[in-house]
């Protein structure tokens, strides 16, 4: 058994109770919601907050509902619901995708979207799916609410723009037709932190070029999406030497660093590989899908 | 020889075809595990337990100048602190390892690992145990640390056992088996000569349940009551025996049930002694379980050989010889669990399962700044690395000579007739037929389809890779002339006592750690007297309660143990017929056995069941001269000769071109282990020895930084496989019982963690070889899988 150091604990009613108990309880204060990163620091002494303020009983925060042209999610969304919700699966199969590799599921039955973007990891996939989606995020805090867009939010490794005492509430993911995405990650074993994954979202204007590109890559040192990618496919047709450009890009712009899962080119290479793979795979969904 | 074969249709066992005996029946013991009622060491309370916390070394490498532990001490729950130098002042600061070496308990000069024990506080809690270690400040005097094993004999190495009178050298052992000259000749001769250095890393055990003790000293009478995590609980009892200088009748081990050992449950480690310790020092009853980072840092790993091997063959296809040169990284204390006479263990079965005409090979064992051990993780003492250096040799000879793996394999096995089979390193091969397993094993995995569609994705630049391993395994140690382990003759012991109502109770030395022990060894008095296996309790792992033996590793319950129950059941057997004769009033001479009764021969209708024998035994009537009223017995059992389990394995993988990532799609496993007592246990043997050949194959190693580092201190960071790295296994079976074992059992439970490793890594390199793979090592991640793609595959250490 791993033994964290001592903490207090407690456990909020509301989204106006957790940001008033953030704010009684003061900076040496974390918020709980799946705790699959929180518990492992916790236990290893790596993080060794004096309160834990608990906000699973924050129903209020889990949702997934489509308004307009936007789908709003509760930040306590659980993995499993991303997962197996077919409307998800329709408008963001990116979403579908990455949730299918994100840890296994005792973890997706727990972990949340909302956790898993505040802890900002840089091998953690939502991110990267946000970044690609172009989501924004709203924060509350007792002054009232923010929307912030993901660059605003995501401020680097396990930074964002969430103060001590506000709440990430709810993700937006704007709906566009005539869209597809994808995400791929290569990893050493499932559960395992990926050892570089791509993501990407294409919309396709009528005569088949892509009238808007997003790629983002996750693990492989590089923030928000790759603009290079973005601008080499704009109004393109899709093809393989198009995909290989943007692959090529890819590489180019992010910045890995070596590690147990692997060397910097390997990581440079899968940017390549996987890049291809996603709009290749983007594409042919942006091309199946009437609806937006 | 007889050889049975069956490739079978795994029925599940019903009740009303519950075989009295050997059979497929669900495990006696899972009732309690599939509750949750299972009974472990850390579920062990006793009135007044205190809990103990290790505090270790965040360095490799360092001169200890002082500790000062006044803080902790001033913790309102902390009981005590000890350090090396309480430990020197009771003579316990140095303790035995099992290969002729010491191993600091608590550090008293300089740490020589990270995570090695510096100090130990009691407290009320485990809470506040672990608190307290944050209390305690420890100063160091960094040294450089040997981390590189290939340059742990340097002359500029860093001399880590300095503690050694006379130690100039990081050098433990050199030990050589085979003829060296006769081997060079036969490579001088060969017409072709195939060299590769082949690595198998360090790897961990890593148990479900980690490493812990709750030692419980009587200050009145001078007992000790020991509840561990142990293998082998008498031997644990006779080395505190003579380590502590408590008397041996005063020591009782318990090992209560066991979350999994692997090897790593063998030794002893550190933690224990400080619960004894700290229990003499206190006076209560002291609990030490250490988590899950300690357990991958600092108890026993396994493998580390780098091993340089070279094989000879006719341009034909005919393997001459074998040779090898090893490098053994064995961390900072030789703590080795393997037999005395044996450093390397049994890794001089290299040969295989080949016919050859010499072999040799040399082993080096080197300190490094690592943590020791080297046990014999489900590896039979090295024939892990033994089977995966041939077996890759043999698939590399096989790409030389462009001659299809399986069909070099059958060119040279050891022919059936051959056996008794003597090799060129001292070895005597019991049995085998292993034509017939390798045979079965591509008519299961259909052999020449896979190797059809093979070439058609390779037509389409899709990597597949077909692998195959034939191993034989060395297990069952062992005769007590030849093996020992600190002394102790490596027999095992069975008492068995029926009821008078015919109900019986078997007693074990063995110590069961998952392998269904309490079930197989019922089978076994059940096959031999005609009882119902739920009517037999098996005892096992406590000292108080059960004959003296050397405990479960190595693969030896079943041939030593299972050798030693088969025989007091028929000790047994043999004492009722007297009984029976009595009860019948005839001559024993003139009865009949068959299974569960003595009848008389010519007049099967009179007879005595078992249950009635046992009620006379303790009844009434009048026995015969020289029989006691009781129906009971003990034996122990000194094996005459190893077992050689042996088995052919067919491992199917995609690669992916683009990512390098690894997919095993196929597994078959065709093993041979004798006698098969409870084939359910036996696949359920086989399906965890094949994950954990898949964790090995492609993704564990426990890797240090320059620095001596652990980089596979946690499970994100040692992976170890899920369900979903591997495929649905494929099991199948031939039957050659060993001639000398009294059931002609022979073992299963290394079997599939030696075998499937060269299956899989063949398979991968058999996938690779379109891009000119000749080898890479363990472990195939998808980024060392790229650089092997790439022309430069790099060896993990």
């Amino acid at each position: 058994m791993q033994i964290p150091a001592s903490f207090d604990y407690v456990r909020a009613a509301d989204v106006d109770n957790a940001i008033a108990l953030l704010e009684r309880h003061g900076p040496e204060a974390r918020v709980i919601a799946g705790g699959h990163s929180l518990l492992p620091m916790m236990k290893l002494r790596l993080a060794r907050p004096e309160w834990v303020i608990d906000i699973n009983d924050l129903t209020e925060l889990d949702f997934l509902v489509r308004e307009g042209d936007v789908l709003r999610i509760g930040a306590m969304t659980r993995h499993t619901a991303l997962l197996e919700s077919a409307e998800v699966a329709r408008l963001f199969p990116i979403v579908t995708d990455a949730e299918r590799v994100i840890a296994d599921p005792v973890v997706r039955n727990r972990g949340t979207i909302g956790g898993s973007l505040c802890q900002a990891d840089p091998a953690e996939d939502l991110s990267t799916v946000c970044n690609v989606l172009a989501a924004q995020v709203i924060i509350r805090g007792a002054g009232g609410e923010r929307v912030l867009s993901m660059p605003e939010f995501h401020q680097g490794p396990y930074e964002t723009a969430v103060a001590q005492t506000e709440l990430l509430c709810e993700i937006r993911f704007p709906v566009r037709p005539r869209s597809g995405s994808a995400y791929e990650k290569v990893e050493r074993r499932v559960g395992d932190w990926a050892v570089a994954a791509a993501g990407a979202a294409v919309s396709l204007a009528e005569n088949g070029t892509i009238s808007h590109a997003s790629v983002g890559l996750t693990a492989v040192g590089l923030e928000g999406t790759v603009s290079e990618a973005a601008d080499i496919l704009a109004g393109q047709q899709p093809s393989e030497e198009l995909f290989a450009e943007a692959g090529r890009a890819a590489a180019a712009a992010c910045d890995p660093m070596a590690d147990q899962r692997g060397p910097v080119d390997y990581k440079r290479h899968l940017a390549d590989e996987l890049t291809r793979r996603v709009l290749r795979r983007a594409c042919s969904r942006a091309a199946k899908t009437q609806e937006g | 020889m007889t050889t049975t074969q069956e490739h079978p249709a795994n029925p599940a066992a019903s009740d009303a075809d519950r075989p009295i005996g050997f059979g497929r029946i669900q495990r006696k013991e899972d009732p309690r595990f599939v509750r949750g009622k299972g009974h472990y060491v850390d579920d062990i309370t006793l009135p007044g337990m205190l809990h103990g916390a290790i505090l270790r070394a965040p360095v490799a490498h360092a001169r200890l100048v002082s500790i000062d532990a006044t803080e902790a001490l001033a913790h309102p729950k902390v009981l005590a602190v000890i350090t090396g130098k309480d430990l020197q002042g009771l003579n316990l600061a140095w303790a035995p390892t099992l290969s002729a070496d010491v191993q600091a308990v608590l550090v008293t000069d300089k740490v020589r690992f990270q995570g090695q024990e510096v100090a130990f506080v009691v407290a009320e809690d485990r809470y506040a145990a672990r608190d307290a270690l944050e209390l305690i400040d420890v100063e160091y005097d960094i040294l450089p640390p040997v981390i590189d094993a290939r340059k742990a004999l340097a002359p500029e190495a860093p001399v880590i056992r300095d503690d050694i009178e006379g130690r100039t050298n990081n050098h433990i052992f050199d030990w050589e088996m085979g003829d060296a000259d006769e081997t060079d000749a036969a490579f001088a001769a060969a017409d072709v000569v195939v060299s590769q250095e082949i690595v198998y890393p360090r790897v961990h055990p890593a148990p479900m349940e980690t490493c812990g003790a709750v030692a419980d000293f009587d200050p009145i009478d001078g007992g000790l009551t020991l509840y561990e995590t142990t293998q082998a609980p008498h031997a644990h009892r006779t080395l505190y025996a003579m380590v502590a200088g408590i008397p041996e009748h005063k020591i009782r081990v318990v090992s209560p049930d066991i979350g999994g050992g692997f090897g790593n449950k063998v030794g002893i480690y550190p933690g224990y002694v400080l619960a004894v310790v700290g229990s003499i020092v206190t006076g209560k009853p002291v609990k030490w379980v250490e988590d899950r980072s300690e357990n991958l840092m600092s108890t026993s790993f396994a493998r580390d050989y780098i091993m340089q091997g070279e094989i000879a063959a006719t341009k034909d296809g005919k393997i001459l010889a074998l040779r090898t040169n090893v490098l053994a990284d064995h961390g900072a204390f030789n703590a080795t669990a393997q037999p005395t006479k044996n450093p390397a263990g049994f890794f001089s079965i290299f040969t295989g399962s080949y016919d050859l005409q010499a072999a040799h090979c040399k082993v080096t064992g080197v300190y490094t700044n690592k943590a020791p051990g080297g046990v014999a993780y489900a590896c039979s003492f090295r024939v892990t690395e033994a089977v995966y250096l041939v077996e890759r040799m043999v698939d590399i000879l096989a790409r030389n000579l462009e001659m299809d793996p399986a069909e070099l394999r059958l060119k040279n096995f050891i022919r059936p007739e051959q056996f008794p089979y003597a090799n060129k390193t001292g070895w005597e091969y019991d049995s085998g037929n292993y034509e017939p397993a390798m045979r079965l094993s591509m008519e299961m995995a259909g052999y020449d389809e896979l190797r059809r569609e093979q070439a058609e994705k390779r037509e389409r630049g899709e990597l597949m890779g077909i692998g195959i391993s034939f191993f034989t395994e060395t297990v069952g140690a062992g005769p007590r002339k030849h093996f020992d382990i600190v002394g102790l003759g490596m027999a095992d012991g069975a008492e068995l006592r029926i009821h008078p109502t015919g109900k019986a109770v078997v007693r074990i030395s063995v110590q069961s750690q998952g392998q269904g022990h309490e079930t197989t060894f019922a089978q076994i008095v059940a096959e031999e007297l005609g009882i119902p296996p739920e009517d037999i309790d098996v005892v096992h792992g406590d000292t108080d309660q059960t004959p003296f033996g050397l405990g479960t590793y190595g693969s030896r319950s079943t041939p030593v143990s299972g050798g030693a129950v088969a025989l007091v059941a028929r000790k047994v057997r043999d004492k009722a017929k007297f009984i029976a004769a009595a009860m019948l009033e005839t001559r024993p001479e003139d009865l009949e056995w068959e299974k569960g009764r003595w009848f008389v021969k010519g007049d099967p209708g009179v007879g005595k069941t078992m249950a009635e024998i046992a009620l006379g035994a303790h009844g009434t009537v009048a026995l015969p001269e020289g029989i006691d009223g009781n129906l009971d017995a003990e034996v122990t059992y000194d094996p005459p000769n190893l077992t050689f389990p042996f088995g052919a394995y067919i491992c199917v993988v995609d690669v992916d071109p683009g990512t390098g990532h690894v997919k095993v799609r196929r597994f078959v496993a065709v093993d041979d282990c004798g006698t098969r007592i409870n084939p359910m246990i036996i696949e359920g043997q086989v399906h965890g020895g094949l994950t954990d050949g898949v964790g090995m194959a492609l993704m564990e190693i426990i890797e240090f930084d320059d620095a001596g580092n652990c980089l596979g201190g946690s499970f994100m960071d040692y992976l170890i496989p899920t369900a979903m790295e591997v495929p649905d296994w494929e099991t199948g079976f031939t039957v050659t019982p060993s001639p000398h074992h009294p059931i002609g059992a022979k073992g299963i439970g290394e079997s599939a963690t030696v075998g499937s490793p060269p299956a899989i890594v063949n398979a991968v390199v058999d996938a690779l070889a379109p891009l000119g793979v000749t080898h890479m090592d363990m472990p195939c991640t998808p980024a060392r899988v790229w650089e092997a793609m790439q022309g430069r595959p790099r060896p993990p250490v």
